[in-house]
């Protein structure tokens, strides 16, 4: 198939790990670097030879790992995966941000790139300045904008502060404004990543319309998202990546439901994360109906973890929170119940039984804190637990979208007859 | 669901490839964003006096006021030559094109990191960023010419044809400054200290050019060394075409013109290469 829009073949990228720590070099690294760069060229040799281990290698890390796939034109596909999957390495790559390490890609036609909402607004600058601002920062000409500025102007709806600077603006008013400029621009390629997280429920379902619109002129969408239900409604097609690696690709439907069922078991299964005096194996959130998770389902949120010194009297904070992380709810074991002592080395579980999962559609986060309350001390978990809640039919009609927010209540109507 | 192909089939191939050690310059595609460059440079214009009390007259206020000084300490007071010229004319004419240099180099230098937030979100050749830092020192060049022009009208000294010079020794200048600013940039983003030699480096500069005092208490045999600086020859050049000096900075601007453009060269290869990793270390 020569007539493709996105070609890539053995994309891989690779990062030096605590890379931003190491921002102001100073001189003396530099020396003692370059007379250590020849043995780095070799061992990058010699590595080829081995194959690529995946993850943490001398303080390096494969943030994208052997990527190749191909996209026609005209596809709008999703990529979905964890935090840190990848997905913005891929994007950042495609838009020729950063160069990949080894391997290539190829893209055809102009690409625009939404990586961030509003990259290049400056707040001293009026709306309409910076409509032509950031639309030149983004790749457009100056006839271009001046041709599509009526129709920016009224997506924003900023009609009557087109010359107050933005830094007056109202962040609802800014976010629309900087999202309109992106979204009509009019490259062969566009490449959103993870942008509608922000902004309210009434802008996001307004940036899925544009989006969804631009999908149907014939244009090559790559969309990230953690928003399934957004992703399902505007792609026809999906890549799984997983640590750095396309893992499945293909129709919407499957591959979003296989990433689910994945996404919930695969907590269970991820590499240790150490604190101080736990090694945290698992954590884990299923439900008692099946393999997906869905609201009003009875759940068990639990964590598998090693102690590494006795621990008298063992609790776990579990929270939930939304992907922009706000803290929904949470749940302290000593609220329930008192556990027995653990032994060090010796594998333990501690969970919550949820009765019924007020959660409507969506990914979530756990966040865990685990303690011994006989030394007072509570340790973070440094990395926080995905799950997604399926989307269905709540109220037995219709399905729910996050228009309907986080929370889903058993409810039903009423009505009274006020005749007098 | 799918484009038209007979329109997809024409459309450029934009190939993605690992970093290379000697990239193309790109100056194709640095033209073909020069709206982007445009709008930049406005943008620092249009924002750089906002929020200020005098607004634009800063423009004015540092070369004026470091006339002053000049004149009270190294011509009233240590009796600096100034070739037959008054003291303060002289000096302004240093400065002017001094302070251009001084303000482009510093800007250029800043700017990659300033911009981290552009340079980490979007793609665009890099090299449009300490471009537009070095032109919008042009407009407080302007400003105070608008001052030179009065002194010069109150002095009485009306510029000979050399001032059909000026436009090129500016473009010198500019040339300096951003050929310095490209490697210092670059640097600037893998390694901080640059932002504290800037000052420095500036302040030492500022010694090495003769902008207060002539070039000619230089001794003779020193000129050659002297004349790598290639600020020396665009002083000298400016006063020889605004106040009519007898002698022309010839050799010593053929001299400066050349180490710009090898500097210049080294600094857009130096600044092509580093590009390729600036999203990954900013």
């Amino acid at each position: 198939m020569s007539n493709f829009s996105i070609r890539c073949e053995g994309l891989s990228k690779q990062y030096r790990i605590g890379a931003t720590q190491e921002k102001y070099t100073s001189l003396r690294d530099v020396i003692s670097d370059a007379a250590a760069a020849p043995f780095r060229r070799l061992s990058s040799i010699t590595r080829n030879g081995h194959g690529k281990a995946n993850g943490n290698h001398n303080g390096y890390i494969w943030a994208l790992d052997d990527v190749s796939f191909e996209i026609a034109p005209g596809e709008v596909v999703g990529i979905i995966g964890r935090n840190g999957a990848g997905k913005s390495t891929l994007l950042k790559i495609l838009s020729r941000i950063t160069k990949p390490t080894c391997g290539r890609a190829e893209v055809r036609g102009r690409v625009g790139s939404l990586l961030e909402v509003g990259t290049g607004f400056h707040p001293e600058l009026t709306g309409r300045e910076n409509i032509f601002l950031n639309g030149a920062i983004l790749g457009m000409r100056k006839s271009e904008i001046e041709r599509k500025f009526d129709e920016i102007v009224s997506f924003a709806e900023v009609e009557k502060f087109l010359d107050t600077p933005v830094k007056h603006y109202s962040s609802g008013m800014y976010m629309r404004l900087a999202f309109g400029v992106a979204a009509h621009m009019e490259t062969e390629v566009l490449l959103v990543d993870e942008v509608l997280a922000v902004g309210d429920a009434q802008f996001q379902k307004k940036c899925f319309a544009r989006m969804s619109e631009i999908g149907r002129h014939g244009r090559t969408i790559l969309f990230v998202s953690h928003n399934m239900s957004a992703v399902r409604s505007i792609c026809k097609h999906a890549l799984i990546i997983d640590k750095g690696r396309v893992v499945a690709q293909g129709d919407i439907d499957d591959t979003v439901d296989q990433y689910l069922s994945q996404l919930n078991s695969s907590l269970a299964a991820g590499e240790a994360i150490e604190t101080k005096t736990f090694s945290v194996t698992g954590v884990q959130v299923t439900s008692s109906a099946g393999p997906v998770i869905k609201t009003f389902d009875r759940v068990e949120m639990k964590v598998r973890f090693i102690p590494k010194t006795d621990i008298l009297d063992p609790g776990v904070y579990m929270s939930i929170l939304t992907m922009d992380s706000r803290r929904l709810t949470g749940l302290d074991f000593k609220d329930f119940i008192t556990a027995a002592p653990l032994r060090a080395g010796e594998p333990a579980e501690l969970g919550f039984v949820i009765e019924s999962l007020p959660l409507l559609a969506g990914t979530y986060q756990v966040e865990v804190h685990l303690k011994d309350m006989s030394r007072h001390l509570i340790e973070f978990v440094p990395q926080t637990y995905e799950f997604e809640v399926a989307e269905t039919d709540v109220y037995g009609g219709r399905k729910l979208d996050r228009w309907f927010g986080y929370i889903g209540l058993r409810a039903g109507g009423f009505e009274k007859s006020c005749k007098s | 669901m799918s484009a038209d192909p007979s329109s997809s089939s024409v459309l450029s191939v934009a190939r993605i490839e690992p970093a290379s050690s000697w990239p193309a310059l790109g100056l194709r595609e640095l033209w073909e964003y020069r709206e982007l460059l445009y709008f930049l440079t406005w943008r620092d214009i249009k924002v750089r006096y906002k929020q200020t009390a005098l607004g634009a007259a800063w423009a004015v206020i540092q070369p004026f006021f470091l006339m002053v000084v000049f004149s009270l300490f190294f011509g009233r007071l240590a009796g600096v030559p100034s070739d037959g010229v008054p003291y303060p004319i002289f000096s302004f004419c240093g400065l002017l094109p001094w302070q251009l240099f001084a303000n482009s180099l510093t800007q250029s230098s800043n700017s990659l990191v300033g911009s981290q937030n552009l340079i980490t979100k979007v793609y665009f050749p890099r090299l449009v960023v300490p471009i537009s830092a070095v032109l919008g020192g042009l407009v407080d060049f302007a400003i105070s010419f608008v001052i030179l022009l009065g002194m010069l009208f109150y002095y009485g000294i009306v510029p000979g044809w050399q001032i059909v010079a000026l436009p090129g020794l500016m473009i010198l200048a500019v040339l300096t400054a951003l050929a310095v600013g490209l490697w210092l940039s670059a640097l600037n983003v893998q390694y901080r200290d640059v932002r504290y030699t800037i000052n420095f480096l500036v302040q030492f500069w500022l010694f090495a050019t003769p902008v207060a005092y002539p070039s000619s208490i230089v001794p003779e045999k020193w000129r050659a060394v002297y004349g790598l600086n290639p600020m020396v020859g665009v002083v000298d050049g400016f006063r020889w075409a605004l106040l009519g000096r007898p002698q022309s900075p010839g050799v010593l601007l053929l001299v400066s013109t050349v180490v710009v453009l090898l500097l210049l060269a080294g600094g857009l290869y130096y600044f092509r290469r580093m590009e390729q990793q600036f999203a990954d270390i900013v």
